[in-house]
Order: C-alpha cells, then sequence, then structure tokens
C-alpha cells in the first residue's frame, strides 16, 4: 500500500511502481507506455509516461483510460507539467498522478497543469505537499485549474 | 519572434521563427515556444536544457513548424491579449512631464558653452545623446575610468547619483549591460551643472563606446566559476589606451572580457573579445574580432592560440594597429575587419609574438 495525495487529502493505492524489464505489466504494476500498448482491453487501463515519452500515443484512447501517472526522475526535469497540460487540453478526465521526484513547493503548479493525484518516492513529504497544495489564492496565468488569465477576470 | 539565441559556453544568434505577430497574440505565441521546448528539450542535460540547443538540434524550419503546431492549440483562447490589457500594461511606462523647451536656443547656448570650456564639450560629444524631446539630452555616466574594476560605483557614487537622478533627471536612473549608468532625461541647460557634479566624483570619463568602456566580468578576482582573472586584464588595456587623442582616432570599439566560458562579459559579442582559459593550471587568453551586438549580430571569430596576461595589452595594440593601417576613410574597426576579414589581423599578431 503506497500513500499519496488525490483530490486535495491523503489516501492510498495498491499500484506498484512499473517493471519496465517485463514484456507485459505484472499484476498490480503500472504499465509501461509500451506495456499499455500491448494491452487488449484499454478501457479502465492506467499507465505510466515517462520524460520523452510524450502523450501522443495515448490520444486514441484519452476516453478509456482511468489513471495516467507521469514520473518525475529528477525535479529538474519539467516535461511531466507539459504532458498534464496537454492530456487535460485534449480531454482526459481520469486521474491524473505525479509520481516521483518533484518537490512539495512543486505540488501547486503540477496541480494548475491538471495533476489531481501526488505520490512522492519519499512518503514523507506528503504533509507538506499537502500544505503547499493551496499556497497561493491568485494567479496572473491561465491554466488547466482556471483556464482565464487575471487580466480577463478583473472588471 | 526569435528564438534559440544566447551566449554562455554555446553562443547561438537566435532565429527569426515569426517575421510578424499581432501583439495580441504574444503571449498564446510565447507559450507555444515553450511548449514545444518542454516536449522536445534536452531537460536530461544541464549543459543541453536549452531552447538554442534544441532550436539547432531540430533544425529552424522544424522548430517553426512544431511552434505553430502548438500555437494552433492555444491561438486565439483565454491568454489572447485584449486592447483593454494592452492599454493596461502601457500605463505603467508614461514619459516624465517634460518641461517645453526652445530646443533651438537650448543647442546654441549649451554649444557656446561647449566651445568655451572644451573638456565639458568633449565630454557632451562622447558621453550625451540627442533626445527626441527639444531642448533634452540622455546622458550616459562612464564607470569605466583606469584603476576602477569597470562597471563598479562606490556607496559615496550611488548615493550622488541617486541625487543627480533626482535633480536633474525626473527620479529615474538606469543601469546598463554596458555597465554604465544612463540618466535618460536631462535639460541641455542644465548639463553644465550636472558634468562639474559628475566630475568632482570621478564619474565624467569620457569615453562611452570607446575601447576603454570595455565590459568586464569579475573573472578570478571575486568568481568561483572563473578560469582566469578579468578585472586586471580591463586595467592594462584602459592604460595602454588613456591618450585620449588616439582613443578617439580609434573609434566606435567594444571590447569585452569574460573570465570563463559562461561568458558574463559577453566576449563573443565584443567586436574584440577576451576569454579566460585555464591551460594546464595557467591563466591565459583567446581573443576573437568581429562580434557585434548590433542588430546585425554577430559571434566574433577566434584569432588563434591564446595569449598570456602581460601579452594582451601588445595583441590589442596590433591588432589595433592593423585596423589603423587598413582602414579607409571614415571605416570604424568593426567595417575594416567585416571587409578584410580576419587573415591580416592574424599575420600581424601571430608575427609579431613569435
Amino acid at each position: 500500500m503506497s500513500r499519496l495525495i488525490r483530490q486535495g487529502q491523503i489516501s492510498s493505492d495498491t499500484w506498484l511502481p512499473p517493471a519496465a524489464d517485463a514484456p507485459v505489466a505484472p499484476e498490480s504494476h503500472l504499465p509501461t507506455l509500451n506495456q499499455w500498448q500491448a494491452l487488449a482491453e484499454k478501457t479502465g487501463s492506467a499507465v505510466q509516461i515517462e520524460p520523452g515519452d510524450g502523450i501522443n500515443e495515448l490520444l486514441p484512447m484519452l476516453a478509456a483510460i482511468s489513471l495516467v501517472a507521469v514520473n518525475f526522475p529528477l525535479f529538474t526535469d519539467g516535461r511531466g507539467f507539459s504532458y498534464a497540460r496537454e492530456l487535460r487540453q485534449r480531454g482526459y478526465q481520469g486521474e491524473l498522478r505525479a509520481v516521483g521526484e518533484f518537490l512539495p513547493d512543486q505540488l501547486h503548479y503540477l496541480r494548475r497543469c491538471g495533476f489531481d493525484a501526488f505520490q512522492f518516492n519519499d512518503e514523507s513529504r506528503l504533509e507538506e505537499g499537502l500544505r503547499q497544495l493551496d499556497i497561493f489564492s491568485e494567479h496572473y496565468q491561465g491554466a488547466i485549474d482556471e483556464p482565464q488569465p487575471l487580466f480577463r477576470r478583473r472588471s | 519572434m526569435l528564438a534559440g539565441g544566447g551566449l554562455g559556453r554555446t553562443p547561438v544568434i537566435g532565429s527569426v521563427i515569426n517575421e510578424w505577430l499581432e501583439k495580441r497574440h504574444l503571449l498564446t505565441y510565447l507559450e507555444a515556444i515553450l511548449r514545444v521546448y518542454n516536449q522536445h528539450g534536452r531537460r536530461d542535460n544541464k549543459y543541453k536544457a536549452r531552447i538554442k540547443i534544441l532550436v539547432k538540434a531540430m533544425g529552424v524550419e522544424a522548430f517553426r513548424d512544431a511552434v505553430e503546431h502548438e500555437w494552433a492549440l492555444v491561438k486565439d483562447g483565454p491568454g489572447t491579449l485584449t486592447e483593454e490589457e494592452i492599454a493596461r500594461a502601457k500605463s505603467f511606462f508614461t514619459a516624465p512631464p517634460y518641461v517645453e523647451l526652445d530646443g533651438e536656443a537650448a543647442a546654441a547656448a549649451l554649444q557656446a558653452r561647449c566651445a568655451a570650456e572644451p573638456i565639458f564639450g568633449n565630454w557632451v560629444a562622447r558621453n550625451t545623446l540627442a533626445h527626441r524631446v527639444p531642448g533634452y539630452r540622455a546622458v550616459s555616466i562612464s564607470l569605466k575610468a583606469t584603476g576602477v574594476a569597470p562597471g563598479d560605483v562606490t556607496d559615496r557614487q550611488l548615493e550622488l547619483l541617486a541625487d543627480l537622478a533626482d535633480s536633474f533627471s525626473f527620479g529615474e536612473l538606469r543601469t546598463t549591460h554596458q555597465q554604465n549608468m544612463v540618466l535618460a532625461d536631462v535639460a541641455a541647460s542644465e548639463l553644465y551643472t550636472l558634468w562639474q557634479q559628475l566630475q568632482a566624483a570621478g564619474l565624467a570619463t569620457p569615453n562611452i563606446g570607446y575601447i576603454t568602456d570595455v565590459i568586464c566580468c569579475p573573472g578570478g578576482d571575486y568568481c568561483s566559476l572563473a578560469n582566469a582573472k578579468s578585472i586586471p586584464v580591463a586595467e592594462a588595456i584602459q592604460a595602454r589606451f588613456e591618450d585620449l587623442d588616439y582613443l578617439y582616432d580609434l573609434g566606435p570599439i567594444e571590447l569585452n572580457i569574460s573570465g570563463c566560458m559562461n561568458a558574463c562579459g559577453h566576449h563573443h559579442i565584443g567586436h574584440i573579445g577576451i576569454l579566460g582559459v585555464d591551460k594546464k593550471g595557467a591563466e591565459f587568453y583567446q581573443i576573437s574580432l568581429g562580434g557585434s551586438q548590433s542588430k546585425q549580430a554577430a559571434i566574433g571569430k577566434i584569432l588563434g592560440p591564446s595569449f598570456s596576461q602581460e601579452d594582451v595589452p601588445d595583441v590589442v595594440d596590433n591588432i589595433l594597429d592593423t585596423y589603423v593601417s587598413l582602414r579607409q576613410e571614415e571605416e570604424t574597426f568593426l567595417q575594416t575587419y567585416n571587409r578584410v576579414g580576419i587573415e591580416p589581423f592574424k599575420e600581424r599578431v601571430y608575427v609579431k609574438t613569435h
């Protein structure tokens, strides 16, 4: 059982990290993009994408997928922010989970890009992450959580 | 819109990716550029995590196509600027309350004063610029007195500059990437009083745009990244070209010095660029020619093997002798270089020192 932040609170989950070497994802392990592509039945499927994977392969099946995990192997690699934003812009409505080495003070911005679940490799960061989630109340820039930039909301 | 430019360890001139963009599309277009970078950039390698690296790797055409593709998804969306927002942003950039002055009378009075006091006249000619508002001039304050680290001001000088800004230029003092300061809106009739105060504080060196107006990074004296010192090199060059007649005869020359390849001194875009390098634990200096920060931006070309610190002033001297012997009429250093290329400079410099 791993702990994570989901829908603004700490909760738990049974998915295990991908076993990338296996041709087929073992039971309970998140499929890699390759393993996911090999799935015969994608309705209700889950997948974990890595920096460099991009989201193009997922686009035809967005309505069928129920969980996309986006891995951040390093906090300095921001490509996952774009993946989230693109997935939401193209209409993905399932769970969008950041996993890996992102930092608590990135949670607020990850959520702005469309993430609704956050699973740190280091679970001791969960409480701090939760505190950071609502650290700012207002933004200049439009994003997934509030597409209208501030200048369109000023009256 | 240009993208993919930058200095540092990989100097690149930016490429035009969009010839003309309506201003309301500015934010969405920038977002598309960043999206493409975030999708395809080398975020795995901190030395290659740069837009310029991506533009080079993809090629300008492919980069532009990718930006256009992403832009189509956000174009005309909520990020599109409204007239009201543009007007609101503009409202922060207002002109100061200029006084209506008789431009011709002010110019005549200034000219008379300059004629009566040539040292003042020289400063006006070298360190001030014509202004779009009649009766005003823009003043560059040189922080390039020989013997002072380029761009340094003391606390007292800075206090004085703040007071001068209040007295003479609507309370605004600008710092520049050339490591000087600017009082942008000074009435011509006040220049003499301003100059007297600047002169008393050692801030009236009449060398703006000349070879002693060096851009120089802190270098090995202060910076832990540096491979070599840069301030003593700047000082030696300033000392070498102290004769004002010769300085002005050489005309506009931008000489930029960086103590390492991170290029804080912008050596790549100096007409003459000097880069400190580490050769087996000793400090050496590589010289490049022909860089430019103008609209015809250019990255300088390396002259050849590097030099020891003591040799640098002689080498610069040789480069400038070569220029003087080759220039035609009013040609500047950069114009001569662009006409004759690097070879004549190379021949002269390496014959002399070896």
